[in-house]
């Protein structure tokens, strides 16, 4: 009976071990498929012509891609710039002071998220555009910071609560002035999860379609718009390899939070 | 600048407190307290959690916000400024060492604030070392500590700055007994020897009696004595500190005062007692606080004799905390804790014998909350 039922329930694990690695790995070795074929066409299961032509089309330095990936790539760096120097103050005050409103304000970051984005982005468009903004990088910038922020402040606010407050007392004690006690001890011991937050903020903007779409067409082509339009175009080889570009700096990431951040500090975000 | 080679003696500084008042957040936590430390004194305060000393540290160091009162250190209040422009030390309960750091980085950080070149810190912070028995430490994490040497270091940290004041914040609690034993004595040498005026924070009582000149006992956001650690232990002056102080027996008495000496009943058993002691006996109902060791047993029928009480009573239960054996007797409608010698059965009948001189006598009426 007992045997039975281990059996039952080890049969069940596989299962589910089996499914989950299907909705995991399945796209994923679509994409690795299609970026290396040259032919594929209906009744045959597999691609007709196998090669790295797309490939070399993609990296080739004259190529629309090359290009788009450096734009994306300085978007999501000043993006990171704006949310952290936003989110280092904020994070420190809803983790220290006593604020009143202090869910209200974690609500209010929040907010971007809790309305659907386009409508919110039509409307961010038709204001940039009265303010002559539209189109420009900044503008994009100003849209991926925006959607960024919830994180940055949240985890900020997580890795600076998880910080004695008496360690950042005894810099005081001992002679240090606000300011100092706060970079030579408060931010040092915060920076792990500032630092992820960071890296959470330059993915979302990596990734970010919606919002540039609305505020940085046609003059702002970033990675998601081009691999949409080589989607929309039907050429499926040029937008595999560009979605597995963008998947690159997503597992780095997820290396890092497990290699460098605290249980407590991912335990404390939102809280 | 000149790195001193030998600690200053006679540094400490004299504080000055009158009226201090502090509340978070609406409830009032301390309620006037007036009090001086002299210079290079070892002040203990001493209470149950609750009490207030954690939050009187606390705004000595000015990490709490003074609502009214004074503090003065060397003719200057300082009770509106921050904490890094107080010119005290402390020392706290968590160690507050900051992970980051090495040992000479977080013994060294007041000095590099202060403007010290790289040599003259390293030269300070072996000095530091050497005095604390860590010879060698400079390159250690703090994490890769014993809880013993992190407890050194952060009070090498708090010396290191050469400070007039040394606060203390229950530094020993996190250590284990035997060196909480070893600290008691290397804390209160130091502070001896650089002359500091050290302010200790600790609800443990033997660890305030040990290694303070003058004990602070508050109850409630008020003082409620001060004296040395034999005032207050022998001569109590409330029941709350009688109480606190370990004499935990609570004995019900009627007092009558006549001329020149005074009758005390307890239950069946009466006494006189003449003299200065009876002068100073309350009229009346009260109580008698004592320790354990001040009852012994006696045979029920005794007699009362040369200022003793003898109050009859039942053996209710017996304990062997080693060498001698620890009753508790039914007595006059109490528990009474009696240590003895002897080893008796339960329920036996015995007299409790008090010698009166020992008892701690207070009205009835003023220590009945600690009763």
């Amino acid at each position: 009976m007992m045997r039975l039922a281990s059996t039952a329930r080890a049969t069940l694990a596989a299962f589910l071990l089996a499914a989950f690695a299907f909705v995991l790995i399945g796209p994923l070795a679509n994409l690795a498929l299609w970026s290396v074929a040259e032919r594929w066409y209906t009744p045959y299961k597999l691609p007709v012509v196998y090669g790295t032509r797309y490939w070399e089309q993609v990296f080739r330095p004259t190529g629309d891609a090359m290009a788009s990936l450096g734009t994306s790539v300085w978007i999501a760096v000043l993006t990171v710039i704006v949310a952290l120097a936003l989110s280092i103050p904020a994070g420190y005050a809803l983790a220290r002071l006593k604020l009143p409103a202090r869910a209200f304000f974690m609500i209010l970051f929040l907010l971007p998220q809790a309305f659907p984005s386009v409508a919110i982005y039509i409307n961010v468009a038709r204001i940039f555009y009265q303010l002559g903004i539209n189109g420009t990088v900044f503008a994009v910038v100003l849209v991926h910071a925006a959607h960024g922020l919830v994180y940055s402040v949240w985890i900020a606010a997580a890795a600076f609560g998880a910080v004695d407050r008496d360690l950042e007392l005894a810099a005081r004690n001992i002679g240090a002035s606000p300011l100092k006690a706060f970079f030579s001890v408060t931010l040092p011991l915060a920076a792990p999860g500032i630092i992820a937050s960071g890296i959470f903020v330059f993915l979302e903007s990596l990734d970010e379609f919606t919002g540039t779409f609305f505020v940085g067409v046609p003059q702002v082509t970033t990675l998601p718009l081009l691999l949409y339009n080589a989607a929309m175009g039907g050429n499926y080889q040029v937008a595999s390899i560009t979605a597995l570009i963008l998947l690159v700096p997503s597992v780095l990431f997820m290396l890092f939070i497990e290699r460098f951040l605290r249980a407590d500090v991912l335990a404390k975000v939102g809280a | 600048m000149q790195v001193e080679t030998q600690p200053k003696t006679g540094s400490g500084a004299a504080i000055s407190v009158r009226g201090l008042e502090v509340a978070y957040s609406g409830t009032r936590v301390l309620h006037g307290i007036d009090l001086d430390f002299a210079p290079g004194s070892f002040t203990a305060l001493l209470g149950s959690s609750g009490c207030g000393k954690t939050t009187l540290l606390r705004s000595l160091s000015g990490f709490v916000p003074v609502e009214a009162g004074s503090i003065v250190v060397g003719g200057k209040d300082i009770a509106g400024l921050p904490p890094e422009k107080r010119g005290m030390a402390m020392v706290f309960q968590s160690y507050a060492l900051w992970p980051h750091m090495t040992v000479l980085q977080n013994i060294g950080y007041g000095l590099k604030l202060r403007g010290k070149s790289k040599a003259e810190i390293a030269a300070r912070v072996a000095e530091v070392l050497s005095f604390l028995g860590l010879s060698g430490y400079e390159e250690r994490k703090v994490t890769a500590l014993s809880g013993g040497q992190r407890q050194r270091v952060a009070l090498g940290r708090a010396l290191a700055i050469d400070p007039g004041i040394l606060l203390l914040d229950e530094p020993l609690s996190n250590l284990d007994a035997k060196i909480r034993m070893t600290m008691r004595h290397e804390i209160r040498a130091i502070q001896q020897r650089l002359g500091l005026t050290a302010v200790h924070v600790t609800h443990d009582r033997e660890e305030a009696m040990t290694m303070a000149d003058r004990l602070v006992i508050m109850q409630a956001g008020h003082i409620a004595q001060v004296g040395t650690p034999e005032e207050v232990y022998d001569r109590p002056a409330s029941a709350f500190v009688a109480n606190f102080m370990g004499a935990e027996n609570v004995l019900p008495l009627s007092v009558e005062r006549g001329e020149g000496q005074a009758a005390i009943a307890a239950g069946q058993a009466r006494a006189t007692l003449a003299g200065e002691a009876a002068a100073a006996l309350p009229n009346g109902e009260a109580l008698a606080y004592f320790r354990d060791d001040v009852a012994s047993l006696d045979a029920h029928d005794a007699v009362a004799a040369g200022g003793d009480l003898v109050v009859p009573g039942t053996i209710a239960a017996r304990a062997y905390p080693g060498g001698i054996y620890r009753y508790k007797v039914e007595a006059a409608g109490r528990q009474i804790t009696v240590d003895d010698a002897g080893r008796h059965e339960l329920g036996t009948k015995v007299g409790l014998r008090i010698p009166l001189q020992r008892l701690h006598i207070f009205p009835a009426t003023e220590a009945g909350i600690a009763a």
